[in-house]
């Protein structure tokens, strides 16, 4: 007995060493290209973003001067970046509420349906997988004073026509309107997966305790056991409305009158038309200090949200 | 058994109390909650049907500004003739296939491994890499752009598809979903294919990764939607037509075009916007189900 359990043991053990080893040595393998990327194509960007952000480097030019924080100071003294700022903190506080909310609205409103659900599934997706420079295009027609249906039914009903991608006031709040059209479907389908998890017999068991009006319903059960979709449905539609850009370069480029500036639009143009990369890599940095806030958010709910 | 017996009788019981009232309460929510889903998916649809009316309108009808919705007049061979005559609108959507085809290849090609790497197997710097790609999850892809544009271009690399697909052939985002997948795999089956002598290479592509497809297909239609669709970095990358995916293109064709004739300009929307959007119709279940598993743009 003794003998015969002696004698495999260093086979097994040569065995296990042979395992450890593949292991390392495929591991390491599967993932050197990834790494790789990662090194080429992230890392090593934002260490020379960092280091440009210090510079006055131009594209083309010859001699680097050293800036130390210049940059930065003029940043903050650059009232096209105070707007930018303000521009697109304002969108965000439109699109946030709006797109979050009328998609919790419309994922409650849909859930129950059985016939009709596939169709308004459909069609509130829709805007999601068009290609939002298209319908950019479109939505500026719409929105046209003198030739946009949206004038000509305010001007049937007795309103005065309203300039909306002209008017300073009125620009970002008519450009979060379409972000919000753009991403209710997007929301949408989060919460319907949400509420897919919350069990039946929950609402059946509340109707017995005598919770029966939807209120109730939504406030005690539906709202809480949403609280995780919720959560990740607001940060990523922060994200998403923070990095605004196509709909500003497309219909309004910053105008009128910088009124529709925004810090990803602005950045891009420091960098890449006036080939500011000093500057614009702080700029950069700036843009993702704002943005940092809600992607680690993002990711830490995400590492706990994916479990199969 | 209790609860069933309370929801069998509940009904009985409204009945009885007043059976017409509780119809009619139910009719006018229904009423109500379709009313409101309707004036929302009329504001949703409202610019693809006036993009398609328009599309087949006249100039005349056009800037009539009138509120017909149905042209007097068919125009929309010439429309939509002038939008492929004047732009080359196939063109831009054979630089969609050609660049997210080869986006979604390597990003497939580098992820996959790796993420089995991450979940399955013990090698020297696992944690350290792992932290990388949460970290690499943090930064928008907007962040890379600059020192990216300034190493292509000193590379001499602008304006080709490849400077248009470089900073996306890593997706930190697949190896954390397809780690997260792989993870459950159960460790009784490789350790049986490693007896079997089955490699590690083997084993990635041969059981493990189809045993994760729905991860896969949920991520590729994420990735062809969120690239079909950028308009960010061929922006910065591309100053050729003939190399511009259909957002770009839509751009230098709405430039062109000054934004006075709508209607060829809504036969130009309505081609570059057409493929995603059969695609998402054919395959309905398969773009909700990847947005709802990558939940994330």
């Amino acid at each position: 007995m003794e003998a015969a359990n002696a004698s495999p043991e260093p086979v097994t053990r040569r065995r296990a060493h042979r395992q450890r080893l593949i292991e390392a040595l495929a591991g390491a393998g599967f993932a050197m290209p990834a790494l790789v990327l990662l090194l080429l194509t992230i890392l090593a960007p934002l260490a020379v973003l960092a280091w440009l952000s210090f510079t006055s480097y131009e594209l083309g030019a010859i001699d680097i001067e050293y800036l130390g924080l210049k940059n930065f100071r003029r940043a903050l003294a650059d009232p096209v970046l105070r707007r930018s700022l303000v521009n697109t903190l304002l969108y965000v506080a439109i699109v946030l509420p709006g797109a979050v909310i009328l998609a919790l609205v419309v994922a409650i409103l849909i859930h129950r349906r059985k016939r009709t659900r596939s169709i308004y599934e459909v069609i509130y997706f829709l805007p999601v997988t068009s290609t939002l420079i298209a319908m950019a295009t479109v939505w500026q027609f719409l929105l046209h004073p003198r030739l946009g249906p949206v004038n000509g039914i305010l001007h049937a009903l007795g309103f005065d026509e309203v300039p909306f991608l002209s008017e300073p006031e009125l620009v970002i709040p008519t450009l979060a309107a379409i972000g919000i059209w753009q991403l209710i479907g997007f929301n949408m389908v989060l919460f319907l997966a949400g509420l897919s998890t919350i069990p039946r017999d929950l609402y059946e068991a509340a109707e017995v305790d005598g919770c029966v009006h939807p209120i109730d319903r939504f406030v005690r059960i539906t709202w809480p056991l949403l609280g995780p979709t919720t959560m990740f449905v607001i940060v990523t539609t922060s994200i998403t409305a923070f990095k605004v850009f196509d709909t500003v370069a497309v219909m309004t480029r910053g105008g009128p009158m910088g009124s529709s500036e925004v810090l990803l639009y602005v950045t891009y143009l420091e960098g890449f038309q006036y080939f500011h990369m000093g500057y614009a890599a702080a700029l950069t940095l700036i843009f993702l200090a704002f943005i940092l806030v809600f992607s680690i958010a993002q990711t830490v709910v995400l590492d706990r949200r994916v479990h199969y | 058994m209790n609860t069933m017996a309370h929801t069998l009788a509940r009904p009985a019981a409204d009945r009885r109390i007043s059976p017409l009232s509780s119809k009619v309460r139910r009719l006018v929510s229904l009423l109500l909650v379709h009313s409101v889903l309707v004036a929302g998916a009329i504001f949703i649809l409202m610019p693809f049907v006036w993009m398609l009316v328009t599309s087949i309108k006249p100039p005349s009808e056009v800037f009539d500004a009138g509120m017909r919705l149905w042209p007097q007049q068919f125009y929309g061979g010439e429309n939509y003739g002038y939008a492929l005559s004047k732009a080359p609108l196939l063109r831009f959507m054979l630089n969609g296939v050609i660049v997210c085809g080869g986006i979604l290849i390597v990003q497939l090609l580098v992820a996959v491994p790796c993420a089995y790497a991450l979940a399955k197997l013990r090698f020297p710097g696992r944690s350290v890499l792992l932290a990388l790609v949460l970290l690499g999850l943090c930064i928008p892809t907007q962040v890379p752009a600059l020192p990216l544009y300034i190493a292509l271009a000193k590379l001499g690399l602008l304006n080709t598809y490849f400077s248009m697909m470089v900073p996306f052939f890593l997706s930190v985002f697949a190896i954390f979903l397809f780690r997260q997948f792989f993870k459950s795999y159960p460790e009784e089956i490789i350790q049986a294919a490693r007896l079997d002598g089955v490699s590690e290479f083997e084993i990635v592509w041969r059981i493990v990764a189809p045993s994760a497809w729905p991860a896969i297909a949920a991520f590729s239609v994420f990735s062809i939607v969120a690239h079909w669709n950028d308009l960010y970095w061929p922006l910065i990358v591309i100053s050729e037509t003939r190399l511009a995916p259909p957002p770009l293109g839509m751009m230098y064709f709405a430039d062109a075009e000054t934004g006075s004739n709508y209607g060829a300009l809504t036969a130009g929307a309505a081609i570059i916007t057409a493929p995603l959007v059969v695609a998402f119709l054919v395959a309905r279940r398969r773009f909700i189900e990847g947005i709802t598993m990558t939940g994330i743009k």
